[in-house]
């Protein structure tokens, strides 16, 4: 069942088309990222479904109730949509306890829920701070526990971790997610930050002009994205001209096997990580290269290299003690299939 | 303190205290303030860091002051200096009193005293001309400003204090003097005076009655001024656009206009076009929201701020209705800055002198007015209570905002 589905939704400000006949499907129970870089029509997507707008075109609906379409316009008090906005926007003149108990009912309120939400984000004992008390990460976390609280159908998120630092950023999203989970909600999550989606996501729906452009897990997103723009947005990518012939491709890193199976000239995909880097004339397979820049980062070193042919290629190394000074000869191998991406779009 | 209180201190103790120079002490020491704070200011927010740069490439201290630390000052006190002398080119009181024949008590005199009302807008037109100048090189000054703006991101530390050494007894003796000649000399003509003033026979009745009046009549101003200050401020603070932006520079306009011009208008207007209003207590009032629109719209504007629409749209989303989300979020978080702002007009307008004597309906005397009336026939002892009651009104709001800020926790 999902919790929410989105139709040929589109609106417009001005000239601007925000959203362009945009569709997605969310399951309930599940975490869904919606990624675009900014100004892809994410927020505009995330503030219609909680309400706030209202669409040019096209349906939104919550389970089986329509909640934004040619007709109906149902106000955001009553769609049981909560949103958690970027700033956490915590009420500054009520205590955590007030904020989180802002959407209950006087029933709710004694039952516990405040407490239970507050402990669900590892916020137990907070409940007499008020914000301006609080650090970023915890009034994020609050913001999360007033948003879960009335047991809404879909939680909004809107990219809640850009303000914070790097450090926390990854300890709020973890606990963030498992709050999440553990109450069973089915949350959006609005972010034009890649690795935030990947790894937060069960779903990973990518934006582009309005348009999506992509829905699928994670791991699906990554490795066999639906055209070059995908491929290139949400990773690093060797973008390489291949001829296929059914469950393989010849390209100027050697034959390689295919995903999905294609036939003709196409553009397949290899992802940094899946080139070795080997000694000139090691196997004889490999591709000569000449390295162009190493840029060590510590966990990992990228590799820019160009082939005979002048085809730019990228590696990614990892526990790799050699270094590698520009024009060095080496030889390239590729492991694991290649991704062959349709023709035509951009 | 209003310049009419501050002439009355000095007047009333210093025999002969008319003419040019005393004037100019006067005003001097009531506007220094707008020079003193934006000054103060801009000083705090210069980066340490640019002083420790110009040292380390060889200027010396008196070269960095000069080159870097003054020229990052200069806008704010040049903006400073504009404003004051918008200030002293409206101000009434203290001119009238001292007997200095400026531009409005000229306009006053041929109004008031010899009916002469061609003269009187010629006069007044040529000071609104030279209002309007001074007004346009303060805008563009302010506008230059913006681009001494911090360069780059990263906290600033805090400036480091120098010791003054033997210049130390020089510098807080000129400080001293500066608050004496601000502050001592009026409170000390007030001690002086109120003894004698508040013992004459029936003058308690009339201090009352003029009390009464100028509350009536200020509240009355407040309201209308909150009235339209409302949907400006709002406009402003949630939908800033062209005609947001257009409305805001008028009530600038009209606030940068001397009190008596603004007054002698609405007297036209009155005669002219609302001849029911005049004489009554609505032209006043409306006299009022012309000058001080600006505050009660700044007031409102900062209000809204601190409710901004992502609370509501949040308490929308927790299933909570628009009436409800107005009672429980924007307006606990609004009402204290409006509530504020009216209370700053409402003072203001008891202390506003030239508008109120040109307007007030005839034999309605306000704490201004008697202050004026009294001073001017040098009946000193008779004037001071006014002057104490009035110095009290002008030092509320500054004693409010004080203890705002030193506050500890509390929300900015």
């Amino acid at each position: 069942m999902n919790a929410l589905v989105v139709r040929a939704a589109h609106k417009a400000f001005g000239q601007v088309k925000a959203l362009d006949g945009a569709d997605l499907a969310v399951p309930g129970g599940t975490l869904t990222a919606v990624l675009g870089p900014s100004g892809c029509g994410k927020t505009t997507l995330l503030r219609c479904v909680a309400g706030f707008e209202r669409l040019d075109a096209g349906e939104i609906a919550l389970g089986d109730r329509p909640v934004s379409g040619p007709r109906a316009h149902v106000p955001a008090h009553r769609r049981g949509v909560a949103v958690v906005p970027q700033d956490g926007a915590l009420f500054p003149h009520l205590d955590v306890a007030g904020n989180v108990g802002y959407g209950l009912d006087a029933a709710a309120r004694r039952a516990g829920r405040i407490d239970e939400v507050l402990e669900l984000v590892g916020l137990a004992g907070y409940g007499s701070r008020l914000p301006h008390q609080l650090s970023g990460g915890q009034q994020q976390r609050v913001a999360v526990a007033r948003a879960l609280a009335p047991r809404p159908r879909l939680v909004l998120l809107d990219e809640p971790f850009s303000a914070l630092d790097a450090g926390l950023r990854a300890e709020v999203r973890a606990d963030v997610r498992a709050a999440l989970h553990a109450d069973g909600a089915t949350a959006v999550l609005v972010t034009h930050d890649q690795g935030e989606a990947l790894s937060m996501a069960d779903q990973v729906v990518v934006m582009h002009r309005g348009r999506v452009r992509q829905q699928g897990t994670p791991l699906q997103v990554y490795r066999t994205p639906a055209d070059p723009w995908v491929a290139a947005f949400v990773g690093d990518a060797v973008l390489l001209t291949a001829t296929a012939d059914g469950g393989g491709a010849r390209t100027p890193l050697g034959a390689l096997d295919l995903h999905q199976p294609c036939t003709g000239t196409t553009t397949v995909l290899v992802r940094p990580e899946q080139i070795r880097v080997l000694p000139p004339g090691d196997a004889a397979a490999a591709v000569p290269a000449t390295v162009r820049r190493h840029l060590f980062h510590g966990h990992d070193a990228v590799l820019d290299l160009t082939l005979d042919d002048g085809t730019p290629v990228t590696a990614r190394l990892l526990d790799d003690p050699r270094e590698f000074s520009p024009g060095t000869r080496v030889a390239l191998t590729v492991s694991g299939p290649a991704h062959a991406l349709p023709a035509g779009a951009e | 303190m209003p310049t009419y209180v501050a002439a009355f201190g000095w007047v009333s103790i210093v025999d002969g205290f008319h003419g040019f120079w005393p004037t100019a002490l006067v005003l001097t020491f009531c506007s220094y303030p707008y020079v003193y704070l934006p000054a103060a200011a801009a000083l705090i927010s210069v980066d340490p860091a640019t002083e420790e740069v110009s040292q380390s490439l060889g200027r010396g201290a008196w070269r960095t002051f000069t080159g870097v630390t003054l020229r990052q000052i200069r806008p704010a006190v040049v903006a400073g200096g504009l404003l004051v002398a918008l200030y002293v080119l409206s101000d009434f009181g203290a001119v009238a009193l001292l007997r200095v024949n400026t531009f409005t008590r000229a306009v006053f005199t041929s109004f008031d005293l010899g009916f002469d009302r061609t003269g009187a807008l010629v006069q007044a037109t040529a000071l609104v001309a030279v209002t309007l100048v001074i007004l346009g090189a303060e805008l563009a000054v302010r506008r230059h400003d913006t681009r001494y703006a911090k360069v780059g991101a990263g906290a600033r530390r805090p400036p480091h204090i120098l010791r003054l050494g033997p210049w130390r007894a020089p510098a807080l003796l000129a400080m001293a003097a500066v608050a004496a000649g601000s502050f001592a000399v009026p409170a000390a003509a007030l001690v002086h005076w109120t003894a004698e003033g508040v013992s004459r026979p029936g003058s308690l009745a009339e201090i009352a009655t003029a009390a009464g009046n100028s509350m009536g009549v200020s509240a009355l101003g407040a309201a209308l001024t909150m009235l339209l200050a409302l949907p400006i401020g709002l406009l402003a603070a949630r939908a800033p656009g062209p005609l947001a932006a257009v409305l805001d520079r008028l009530t600038y306009l009209t606030h940068a206009l001397p009190g008596l011009v603004v007054g002698l208008s609405l007297v036209f207007f009155g005669i002219n076009v609302a001849y029911p209003l005049y004489q009554t207590q609505w032209l006043l009032a409306l006299a009022y929201a012309t000058l001080f629109l600006p505050l009660a719209v700044g007031a409102v504007a900062a209000a809204a701020a601190q409710s901004p629409p992502s609370l509501e749209e949040a308490a929308r989303s927790l299933g909570r209705g628009p009436w409800t989300v107005l009672r429980t979020v924007t307006l606990p978080l609004t009402l204290p800055g409006i509530g504020a702002g009216a209370a700053l007009v409402f003072l203001t307008c008891m202390k506003e002198l030239p508008a109120t004597l040109l307007l007030r309906p005839t034999g309605m005397d306000t704490l201004a007015t008697e202050l004026w009336t009294h001073t001017s026939v040098a009946a000193y002892a008779a004037a001071s209570p006014y002057a104490a009651l009035l110095v009290l009104l002008s030092a509320a709001p500054v004693l409010v905002l004080a203890r705002r800020a030193l506050t500890p926790g509390g929300r900015p």
